[in-house]
């Protein structure tokens, strides 16, 4: 069975992701509000909708058009932090898939890891700061390591999706160290990071996608 | 809560349009929300360009003019704007000698700016420096947080550096200028209530009527620690105590002293607190040297205040001195 993802499959992971960032809207935006400035939610709303909306206007022929494209509308409509973080993350997956119209499964991994890096170099974030890293590395990881085993991508997906999650839920505990949470200080204890939570939304948005 | 809007997410494209009709030496880039001296680039001159989320009027729009700013980006409320603003500002005023971006310390602003600085390096090769302003001593330990916070400094920046753009002095030397107010300059905030972003339609946080958040930032975010409300001499001591003790200031030390409303505090208040400041100073030996009492660097209806302390010398008084023409700050004009 052929395994390589289509562009056209990519393209449905990203518009499932904006329909499961405009379902969970007003949920970020409440968890931003606990420790942040109550507006990611919105910012990422925006931001996603505008990128399916360049991607309904001219279709990308390939991943790496179709990843920039998103990169570039983001950093160029949320503003705040997520705009450049995100921003970078996509911009650095397209980046890493090129000109090819498919891509195999290790091909995806790279890519995500590529994105992971844009986002360390981009913020400066390392483990346990209570960001979207907390959520985006371990599922890098937990891809990696489930093709190593052979896993189907749809599969392996499944895997990095929970890994995700897991790393979503272990940001409650965590004292936020980078952006606006980190005023907090103490106080920052006992809330989920809201970039930590988008993340694990991309994620269970590549499982409910035909890979 | 009862705001003068039409929709909520109009507010920063209708105020520019206000803004635009009220000050006719002023122009305005709709698409980019940019705010920019009607005479500019001026060649030969270090552009000055600064931005941010809105909701902290007049910084920084209202800071555009002979002798402070080129240009002023304008975000959502409380949000940075984007690179693609800070590019097209950055084009806008560069006259050749380079472009100096002033960035308060939030996460999103340096990287949006950053990414503003990447792209006019690669598209025009236009020379930019950014100078951070992280005056807020709330934020105590800066080595596991963000740093601190760019706040009132980067009013008494903009202006000092300004006249030393005027003056025709080259991008190196306008920046050392910035940095060095930046570095002698301290501020801290307290808030008697919470703001309401237009959009969310709710206060951002909930305070009680008996209660005040000291350290607070421009943005709704919470501050560091909750008290109860106390007279207005003793919240003046809980400001400036910590402010003298980090630079620190000592005595015959000359400063500007800048009490600041945080946009839902009348001015009779502002001044009543100035009164304080000034005692306390007087009490440590602190000569005010300049004073700047009003609503300058808000967060949209927040009742509260804050205050900054800038050491001072000859040079960056004879700058804060110098002729400024803009809406919010005019003098010497």
């Amino acid at each position: 069975m052929d395994e390589n993802v289509t562009t056209a499959v990519l393209e449905e992971w990203v518009r499932r992701f904006a329909t499961l960032v405009a379902q969970n809207r007003d949920h970020l935006t409440e968890l931003d509000a606990a420790i942040g400035d109550a507006d990611h939610g919105s910012n990422m709303d925006r931001g996603m909708r505008a990128a399916v909306a360049a991607l309904d206007e001219s279709p990308p022929a390939t991943a790496g058009a179709l990843f920039t494209k998103v990169g570039m509308t983001l950093v160029s409509t949320v503003g705040g932090a997520s705009g450049p973080l995100f921003g970078t993350l996509f911009l650095r997956i397209g980046t890493s898939f090129g000109d090819s119209d498919t891509a195999s499964p290790p091909d995806f991994a790279a890519a995500l890891r590529a994105g992971l890096g844009g986002v360390v170099a981009r913020g400066k974030a390392e483990p346990g700061d209570k960001t979207m890293y907390d959520a985006l590395a371990p599922a890098v990881d937990a891809l990696d390591a489930a093709l190593l085993e052979h896993l189907p991508l749809g599969a392996a997906l499944k895997v990095a999706r929970d890994a995700a999650a897991a790393g979503r839920d272990a940001t409650t505990p965590m004292l936020a160290r980078k952006g606006r949470a980190s005023y907090l200080g103490e106080r920052s204890v006992g809330h989920q990071d809201p970039g930590a939570t988008t993340v694990a939304l991309l994620l269970e948005a590549a499982t409910e996608s035909p890979f | 809560m009862k705001k003068l809007i039409n929709d909520p997410n109009g507010v920063v494209v209708e105020a520019l349009l206000g803004i635009e009709a009220a000050h006719p030496d002023l122009q305005v880039d709709h698409h980019n929300k940019i705010i920019y001296r009607g005479d500019a680039p001026r060649s030969g001159k270090v552009g000055i360009i600064s931005g941010g989320g809105s909701g902290h009027e007049p910084l920084h729009g209202g800071f555009v003019g002979l002798g402070m700013l080129d240009a002023a980006c304008a975000g959502e409320v409380f949000t940075s704007p984007v690179p693609d603003q800070m590019l097209a500002a950055t084009k806008l005023v560069d006259g050749g000698a380079g472009v100096l971006h002033v960035v308060k310390n939030y996460t999103g602003d340096v990287m949006n700016f950053e990414m503003a600085a990447e792209l006019a390096a690669g598209e025009t090769g236009a020379n930019v420096v950014a100078v951070v302003t992280d005056d807020d001593v709330a934020v105590q330990d800066s080595t596991w947080t963000a740093g601190r916070r760019g706040v009132g400094v980067t009013v008494l920046l903009e202006k000092i550096a300004g006249a030393a753009a005027e003056q025709g002095r080259d991008l190196d030397q306008v920046a050392e200028v910035a940095r060095t107010v930046n570095a002698n300059g301290r501020s801290m905030g307290v808030a008697l209530t919470s703001c309401t972003v237009p959009s969310a339609g709710k206060p951002t946080f909930d305070l009680g009527e008996s209660e005040m958040e000291l350290g607070v930032g421009i943005h709704g975010e919470p501050g560091r620690k909750r008290l109860p409300l106390a007279p207005a001499s003793d919240i003046a001591a809980l400001l400036v105590e910590p402010i003298l003790a980090d630079l620190p200031f000592s005595k015959g030390d000359a400063v500007i002293a800048f009490v600041n409303g945080l946009g839902g505090t009348p001015l009779i208040e502002l001044y009543l607190m100035y009164n304080e400041v000034n005692k306390i100073l007087t009490g440590h030996g602190v000569q005010i040297a300049r004073s700047l009492v009003g609503s300058y660097i808000t967060s949209l209806d927040m009742a509260g205040s804050s205050i900054t302390l800038l050491k001072v010398d000859d040079e960056l008084l004879s700058l804060w001195d110098a002729p400024v023409r803009t809406p919010a700050l005019r003098w010497g004009i």
